[in-house]
């Protein structure tokens, strides 16, 4: 149903989607599918702060401090989240 | 639903609390107008001491600070309440979510049609039985009828995915797939939540709760159709019959740690099926506010404190299920720190036989004496009873 998570582009969060930040990361809430996700790690969290600030997800990981070498976990969680509408590309 | 990026323990984390409920479960009244047998609230007559609209907005306005995404609205039967639709309004205004139960009987085609153009208020329907026989012997002659009625309301204004709520008893768990395809029929996603003995429940609970076999076989649906079936994270006692993570969700108890309930007087308690002295935080009226409550209450603070796994401690599952459910061990009268009454491996069976002391309930909003709904299936004994005519 999902095109598979392409990190060479630019994504946000859905303008429906609400995030709370945690002590583990955030809770993100989506409004439109009243769907809950978690975010489990700060840094995971910076990602997605940074997603709609950058021109592809690969950038916005490196403005969180995630070194090209180590993105592949990240670039994943991005995928889950995308793939349940909780962001949408740019 | 989740994703899996450099997790110590998720559960760990909420098991020490969240600064802010990931979500709360809010009865607005105890007024109801069924008697169903096995109400978690003991509903049926309002309280006199039931928050004001203006009481109810100034929760709504705390929950927003504190960034409660959503509130479960029951009751009771919350539309019963005159302001309930201004309540609704005044939370999805104030970016607080609002999935509220209801039995139906305020679902008319114009408040499905209003519900509909709304995207931030999802709707359950509670139903205790894919037929109305099943049904009706839980909750109430005519009940059936009344929600399959809002469940049509709906898919005719075009509601989408309204969600059926299932309580899991003896005499429906052998109707799973009816109730999917009951669901399918209305666009509806079904979700199936877990009998507890809270409230009027605990006197049907030993008659009413799943078999042994039953659970298993409740288990292995789970694991099959988990994706497509909304539960509340509510059957995690069931979590130790498979591999850990089988079972989708977050498999603890979150009471007091990331869920709590707030009651139509204000009173908060641990969680919705925990409606007892024993589990009362305190109130937001007398208590400075359900943020202080949350924060501060005595009670929440020792349950966000590792607890004992008491009996449960030499047991090789005690990972997956962490003991069971809390207020299911409190109203069978069986100790906290121990095994689930339901617990899978058989502990729970064998504690249930010895002799325990169940907890007397603390609140009772029953209507006393017959149901109306039952007193017109009798014939008057003499016609100017029936009409005065």
């Amino acid at each position: 149903m999902h095109p598979p998570f392409d990190p060479a582009r630019g994504w946000r969060l859905h303008p429906q989607v609400a995030v709370r930040p945690e002590p583990f990361g955030a809770l993100l809430y989506h409004f439109g599918t009243r769907k809950l996700s978690f975010v489990k790690s700060r840094t995971m969290l910076a990602v997605v702060d940074a997603l709609g600030e950058y021109a592809d997800a690969r950038s916005a990981c490196r403005a969180a401090g995630v070194a090209d070498d180590q993105q592949g976990p990240y670039l994943r969680a991005l995928g889950t989240l995308a793939a349940s509408n909780m962001l949408v590309p740019r | 639903m989740t994703n899996t990026v450099q997790v110590p323990s998720l559960i760990e984390q909420f098991e020490r609390g969240l600064d802010a409920p990931i979500c709360l479960t809010w009865e607005l009244t105890y007024a109801c107008n069924l008697a169903c047998v096995h109400c978690l609230s003991s509903s049926g007559k309002r309280d006199p001491r039931e928050l004001s609209t203006r009481q109810c907005m100034g929760i709504i306005d705390e929950l927003e600070r504190m960034q409660v995404f959503y509130v479960n609205i029951g009751g009771g039967e919350p539309g019963l309440r005159p302001d309930f639709w201004e309540l609704v309004d005044y939370a999805t205004a104030h970016h607080v979510g609002v999935k509220f139960s209801t039995n139906g009987v305020r679902i008319t085609p114009e408040v499905a049609a209003r519900l509909a153009v709304s995207d931030y208020v999802d709707v359950q329907i509670s139903l205790d039985g894919a037929t109305a026989e099943v049904n009706d012997a839980v909750r109430g002659p005519g009940s059936f009828a009344m929600a399959i009625g809002a469940l049509e309301n709906l898919s005719a204004a075009g509601f989408k995915d309204a969600k059926i709520s299932v309580v899991m008893t003896r005499h429906n768990v052998d109707q799973l797939d009816e109730f999917t395809t009951l669901a399918a029929r209305y666009g509806a996603t079904l979700r199936i939540t877990r009998l507890r003995p809270s409230g009027r429940g605990a006197d049907v609970w030993e008659e009413l709760h799943p078999t042994a076999d039953q659970q298993v076989a409740l288990y292995d649906w789970l694991v099959a159709h988990g994706e497509r079936v909304l539960t509340g994270d509510s059957f995690f006692h069931l979590s130790a019959l498979g591999a850990p993570g089988a079972l989708a969700g977050l498999n603890m108890c979150g009471a007091g740690r990331v869920v709590c309930l707030i009651d139509p007087v204000g009173d908060v308690y641990a969680c919705p099926f925990a409606i007892h002295d024993r589990f009362l935080a305190g109130n937001v009226l007398s208590d400075g506010g359900f943020d202080d409550v949350w924060k501060n209450a005595p009670l929440f603070r020792e349950l966000r404190q590792p607890q004992s796994a008491g009996a449960c401690a030499s047991c090789g599952h005690f990972d997956s299920c962490r003991g069971g459910c809390m207020a299911a061990k409190f109203f069978t009268g069986l100790p906290l720190a121990g095994p689930d009454p339901e617990c899978v491996q058989g502990y729970g069976a064998a504690a249930l036989s010895r002799h325990r002391d169940r907890p007397r309930p603390s609140g009772d909003h029953s209507r006393k004496g017959p149901v109306p709904l039952k007193l017109t299936t009798k014939p008057p004994l003499r016609p100017c009873n029936e009409s005065p005519v």
